[in-house]
């Protein structure tokens, strides 16, 4: 029992980007109170630096694959393409920040740190490979959200996103934790693995104990990814939080609760699989039609992408609901494109808010065609991508979970979540006509240029996107490949 | 006596439990949660988890509902004043919660149909030696990685609880 007291460099090496970001994040806190009002900046640009020596330690991670630390975390292909998409989005993040954060006098140190950390806890989440792992990362990231989302302390609407966010969001655990007190009390077990084979080798599996564990567990997860009927808070938050957080929650935070409702579906509740189907049939049904249809009906461009978003997790429960190891290749497939594409949004957005965010309806938008046209044909192309036009990324990641759902003999989801991708063309293509067609408006008037910083929180989700939408298969074998590895 | 005191004990917690919710008084549901919490590590304590039901009293019924309770008195919290629930939460939750409730009682009855009761010393290895020999071998990377969990925690207050924002 005592060889286990030491963990090898090999279980090190494994854990080790998780280990470079808590240090860098506590370096930053230290860095903090020792720099000075102009420089905070610099913290940034550290914080950037710990994101790419991370992304990098990934890669060697990865090159080592298998489990470590009494198999609590297990690196395999699914946790280091999950763990790429938050290390990105967090870099996409603290790109888009600096400006914001300098127009609202708040460029703080704590803000980067408390970044990283968040992205600790959701690296910790797509890694863990235990029930109590898994939980403790969540806990991690959500907490560093809720302070993130009422960062700007003095501004109301910061103030009502970030308690909406905490209330809702510590009960919505409960739930979650209540589902693994559950498998725990009908297996003996937290290790994913060993619950699973405790369930496919007892004679009478606990069919019902476990069915509750996993509506429980969903409604947990349900409410982290925004689905239906747990979508309420998401308009409210989405608008109240700063711009780049807005973005860093609709990004980074979803794609590691995705990761674990796919991790946790697939392998453990795969023996009551046809239980919990029709519920996230009908949870993927209405989050698109709800998520859509409201979308609709909104002037604040914030909110629209906040319904946008509850409709995108629509799209991915589709491919939760197809059961097969296709389905969750092209999850993984969407939730890394739709990571870029919103993240891109969200920073034009945080360009054109203009202090005290006072400009974030649609019309704002009004003529930033003319005025500053390099910006909107980034925009264009974000829009495009999370309409699904062929030659950007959003179009394959539609293709194939639509594809998946057939091939599970999903024909009506399918053909409602197309409807669905039809009405959402809409009001994207509406943002478009009123930046091309209208007249501007005063805030594009008189935009300031684009700071450096922003244009690389454009330009590399753009470029993404593209890659995505051209040369989809490189990253798709890799999904493919890696959604095999799951229930092993 | 084993049942005696379990179902003594476990009256007890939902009793307070549904004190906590139903007073309006702050103090009153903070001193009803200190009830929950001294039932429950007499639970624990029957469970043969030695450790954890002293953790229980001396952590939370103690030190954290002592800050709790100073808190509420610093603020100078009056009773809430009642609000309005909505029409269809009145209606509906008792009767979704009473379903919900059945449902889990009939998935435990329908998987320990036959079990013995849990008696009194037959459970052992919650002693603090247990406790720190899983602390520090399997679940020495959960234990670990808290320390991040805490350290958020404190910055976040830090962040939420400054002065003015320069």
């Amino acid at each position: 029992m005592l060889d286990s007291f030491i963990p090898s460099w090999a279980e090190l090496l494994r854990f080790m980007p998780e280990i470079i970001l808590s240090l860098v994040g506590s370096l930053l806190v230290m860095l903090e109170p020792v720099t000075g009002p102009k420089s905070k900046s610099m913290l940034g640009h550290v914080a950037i630096a710990g994101l790419i020596v991370a992304l990098g330690a990934t890669f060697v991670a990865h090159a080592n694959p298998g489990a470590a630390f009494s198999s609590m975390i297990v690196v395999d292909g699914f946790a280091t393409f999950f763990r790429v998409i938050v290390f990105t989005v967090g870099i996409l993040t603290i790109f888009s920040s600096y400006q914001y954060l300098d127009r609202e006098g708040s460029n703080r140190g704590e803000y980067y740190a408390l970044i990283l950390f968040s992205v600790v806890g959701q690296s910790v989440m797509v890694v863990a490979n235990e029930l109590i792992m898994i939980f403790i990362g969540l806990e991690i990231s959500s907490i560093a959200t809720y302070v993130l989302a009422g960062f700007l302390r003095d501004d109301k609407r910061n103030n009502e996103s970030a308690i909406k966010y905490f209330l809702l969001g510590s009960f919505a655990t409960g739930f979650l934790l209540y589902g693994i007190a559950l498998i725990y009390g009908a297996t003996g077990t937290t290790d994913l693995g060993e619950v699973r084979q405790a369930v496919l080798q007892s004679a009478e599996p606990p069919v019902l104990l476990l069915s509750v564990a996993a509506g429980l567990m969903f409604i947990g997860l349900g409410f982290k990814v925004s689905g239906a009927p747990f979508q309420m808070w998401t308009p409210d938050v989405y608008q109240g939080a700063p711009t780049p957080v807005t973005a860093f929650m609709s990004a980074g935070p979803k794609a590691a609760a995705f990761a674990i409702f796919l991790r946790i579906f697939v392998t453990v509740f795969e023996s009551v699989g046809d239980r919990w189907e029709p519920l996230i049939w009908a949870s993927a049904l209405a989050s698109m039609t709800i998520g859509n249809f409201a979308a609709l009906q909104q002037k604040n461009f914030k909110r629209l992408l906040a319904y946008s978003s509850i409709a995108h997790a629509g799209y991915v429960l589709v491919a939760l609901t197809a059961r097969s190891e296709i389905g969750t290749a092209s999850a993984m497939f969407y939730l890394a494109a739709y990571a870029l594409m919103n993240m891109g949004a969200f920073a034009v957005i945080a360009h054109v808010a203009g202090k005290g965010e006072t400009t974030v309806d649609v019309s704002d938008f009004a003529g930033l065609g003319a005025k500053q046209p390099v910006t909107a044909a980034l925009l264009t192309i974000f829009m495009l991508s999370l309409i699904g036009v062929p030659l950007t990324g959003g179009f394959f990641g539609k293709f194939y979970i639509f594809k998946a759902a057939l091939e599970s003999k999903l024909l009506w989801l399918a053909i409602l979540g197309l409807l669905n991708s039809a009405v959402a063309a809409y009001y994207y293509l509406r943002v478009l006509v009123v930046m091309y067609m209208e007249e501007p408006s005063a805030r594009t008037e008189n935009l300031e240029p684009m700071p450096m910083s922003l244009q690389a929180a454009l330009w590399l989700p753009a470029a993404g996107v593209l890659f995505l939408g051209i040369f989809p298969s490189a990253v798709l074998e890799f999904a493919s490949a890696s959604a095999r590895l799951l229930g092993q | 006596m084993d049942l005696i005191l379990f179902l003594a004990f476990a009256a007890i917690a939902v009793i307070c439990a549904l004190s906590v919710v139903l007073q309006t008084h702050p103090i009153a549901s903070a001193l009803s949660l200190v009830g929950v919490m001294g039932a429950l590590s007499v639970l624990y304590l029957l469970l043969g988890a030695e450790f954890i039901a002293m953790v229980q009293v001396i952590v939370y019924a103690g030190a954290v509902m002592v800050l709790f309770v100073f808190v509420i008195m610093l603020l100078n919290a009056d009773a809430e004043s009642p609000r309005s629930t909505s029409a269809m939460a009145k209606a509906l939750g008792l009767p979704i919660f009473l379903a919900f409730a059945a449902v889990l009682a009939l998935a435990v009855l329908r998987l320990f149909p036959d079990t013995p009761l849990v008696r009194f010393g037959e459970f052992t290895g919650g002693g603090p030696a247990d406790v720190g020999m899983a602390l520090f071998t399997r679940y020495l990377l959960p234990f670990e990685v808290i320390s991040v969990l805490i350290l958020i925690a404190i910055v976040g207050a830090v962040v939420l609880a400054r002065k003015e924002i320069d």
